[in-house]
């Protein structure tokens, strides 16, 4: 049996396709935005070392 | 180049038609039930004394929603027998063919260990774990042991839809406090009448099923009976909220209105009997049902009112 490009299994798949691209562009835009708020606010940044001052105190 | 797996012989019959679109997938997280699970817990977030930066509040309350339909997708793995029975469920993605139980357990589990781990990163491992065990809840605790079980499964299962909100809350503070257990009450005492009174006027599907709902179990009259006492308990809680800091004038008029309507409907309820409510198709019933759709938006959106007001300093009490 022969399927023309257009066939219906064709439509089913480019719609799950399109979404599964969609979904996981999404994904990356939210992963992106949230390291970008988590690293300004310094969720991130190292323990400070104590100063000399605190060091002696 | 040939599309060799087109032509493949499972591909020649039938096998295609049942092929998943986007659609079907999206249908398994349960989007209407996702939009209850949304909007509480968006509230019980922005209802917090701890204000949560926008796109972390924005990112949560979606891991929350994608946790909240992947407890969907297993339930309606496991419940893809009694689902092919029910009219009212017989049109879901597993029944009807397009999605295979596989698929659906597959898809659910996924979701469920993303969702619980991209919430832990995004705001606490706290809300994280209230995440997935209101997954388990549903899944196992209802979907599992008490739906087919006890005629109190509506009650006890009712609790996996009333979690959000407090997931919404911990994301903001990282614990529970009294209000967050308010708002999970208020979703808890509701869930009951809410949905004996759905029981109410689709006799039949329950019945096919085998589901021990209260009118199968018990009869008719003693569900009416528990809608009125469940409902006058709702009342009390759903009053006493506004006292608290969640609370406010604002709220306290949309619980004093609906709640006055929302005891009438469940009195109307109560007062008939069978040959009244057949008489006019359970017309009382689906009203209280649509109204009850009603009483629990306008309580969180009451609250989300006076969170918004107590930001712009006009909530509350004080």
């Amino acid at each position: 049996m022969s399927l023309n490009p257009l066939h219906e299994i064709h439509t089913r798949r480019f719609s799950r396709n399109l979404g599964l691209g969609l979904t996981l562009g999404a994904f990356i835009a939210i992963i992106f935005g949230l390291t970008i708020v988590k690293v300004s606010r310094g969720d991130y940044e190292p323990p400070r070392a104590p100063t000399a001052t605190e060091a002696t105190q | 180049m040939s599309d060799v797996s087109i032509n493949s012989p499972e591909f020649t019959g039938q096998g295609f038609e049942g092929e998943a679109q986007f659609g079907d997938f999206f249908a398994l997280l349960k989007p209407r039930v996702m939009t209850l699970v949304v909007f509480t817990a968006a509230v019980g977030l922005l209802a917090a004394p701890v204000p949560v930066h926008p796109f972390v509040a924005f990112c949560a309350i979606l891991f929350i929603a994608v946790g909240g339909g992947a407890s969907g997708a297993l339930n309606m793995w496991w419940d893809a027998d009694i689902d092919a029975v029910m009219k009212r469920t017989a049109r879901r993605p597993i029944p009807a063919g397009k999605v295979t139980g596989d698929e659906a357990l597959a898809f659910g589990l996924t979701l469920s260990a993303f969702s619980v781990v991209f919430l832990g990163l995004a705001s606490n491992w706290f809300a994280a774990g209230l995440l997935a065990f209101t997954i388990f809840f549903y899944v196992v605790i209802y979907t599992m042991w008490l739906k087919r079980w006890t005629p109190q499964n509506i009650v006890i299962g009712g609790a996996a839809g009333a979690f959000p909100p407090m997931i919404g809350w911990a994301v903001a503070t990282g614990g529970i406090s009294v209000e967050s257990v308010l708002m999970f009450c208020l979703t808890f005492m509701w869930t009951p009448p809410h949905f004996w009174a759905l029981a109410l006027f689709i006799r039949k599907d329950y019945d096919h099923a085998g589901v021990p709902m209260l009118t199968v179990t018990h009869g008719r009259r003693s569900a009416r009976n528990h809608i009125l006492v469940y409902t006058l308990l709702l009342a009390v809680l759903a009053i006493a909220t506004a006292f608290t800091s969640v609370g406010g004038p604002v709220y306290l008029v949309v619980a004093l209105v609906l709640n006055a309507l929302f005891v009438k409907g469940a009195y109307d309820i109560w007062r008939r009997d069978e040959d009244v409510s057949e008489t006019d198709n359970f017309s009382v019933e689906k009203k209280f049902f649509k109204l009850s759709l009603l009483y629990l938006f306008a309580h969180f959106g009451a609250i989300l009112i006076e969170a918004v007001l107590t930001r712009m300093g006009m909530g509350g009490w004080t």
